[in-house]
């Protein structure tokens, strides 16, 4: 008996892992070539806020913040928080392709060991139902059990 | 985040700031899950209700608020650290034990059902974003 995900609720994990590194990724691109900023130049940031690369990693970070309180409203934390962990990953990748970054052997152990860690949960139950809690309204796919019980 | 290259945090003092990080970020976490756990399935609000009326469920909850509070400590007691305790131990630590603080404290508040799988997945994971760092 464990509950499961419509392709759509994937679709949103995919945006949580998504939105947060190629934001983040945006943000960093766009904040080297606005320069250091100090206490002493805080007008710079006015430049920040002005440069496509930061604005479209803001917009990212804001579908990151939508899609993990989207996923947070039918998922268990401890299901999201390895999904958004993914993340660092994608991060590490676009390091290595875009920035031209080095990955070396620590980081692509520790990519393994993250993709491990999803893969624990990932197949698992996504959400844990008490009695006060309704059942989500999600069609289950064909031959899939409910939900969980409570906890163990 | 600017290196000043004034790193002079003893470790009393850096573990402190360190944990601080990942108590306000679980705190943070754990508000903010169990406010939308409170609220519902957005995408079913969101179908009755129009985008707005999920936003406007979403911001009136105060433990929502709360929890957005919470992760905005975080964001600058991480600043703060970053001032005094390299980046290379900071970021992977703190980052670390909020993975594996989640886990308790979901165990904890949200009496969610941490099994053997996630608990795993934390340790993982928690492991993992250290060695990135490396």
């Amino acid at each position: 008996m464990k509950h499961t995900l419509t392709p759509q609720r994937y679709l949103i994990l995919l945006a949580v892992m998504l939105t947060a590194s190629v934001g983040d990724t945006l943000l960093s691109h766009g904040m080297t070539q606005i320069g250091p900023v100090s206490l002493a130049h805080l007008g710079l940031l006015l430049a920040a806020i002005r440069n496509p690369w930061v604005i479209t990693g803001i917009l990212c970070l804001l579908g990151f913040f939508a899609s993990y309180l989207t996923a947070l409203s039918w998922a268990d934390l401890t299901f999201v928080l390895p999904a958004t962990a993914f993340g660092y990953i994608v991060v590490a990748f676009l390091a290595k392709f875009w920035l031209h970054e080095p990955i070396t052997p620590y980081r692509w152990a520790g990519i393994l060991l993250i993709v491990c860690g999803v893969g624990f949960v990932a197949n698992g139950p996504s959400l844990t139902l008490h009695e006060s809690h309704p059942v989500p309204e999600e069609p289950a796919p064909a031959g899939e059990g409910a939900v969980t019980g409570g906890t163990q | 985040m600017i290196y000043t290259g004034h790193i002079h945090a003893g470790p009393i003092e850096t573990w402190a700031t360190i944990l601080t990080v990942a108590a306000t970020a679980v705190t943070g976490d754990v508000l903010t899950a169990g406010a939308m756990r409170r609220i519902g399935d957005l995408d079913a609000i969101r179908a009755k209700s129009g985008l707005g009326g999920a936003v406007r469920a979403v911001v009136s909850s105060p433990t929502f608020l709360l929890g957005v509070l919470s992760m905005a400590a975080s964001f600058f007691s991480l600043l703060f650290t970053l001032s005094n305790v390299e980046l290379s131990l900071a970021a992977p630590a703190s980052a670390s034990l909020t993975f594996l603080g989640n886990a308790f404290a979901a165990k904890i508040f949200l009496k969610e059902n941490v099994n053997r799988r996630r608990w795993l997945a934390a340790l993982f994971v928690c492991a993992g974003v250290f060695l990135l760092a490396k």
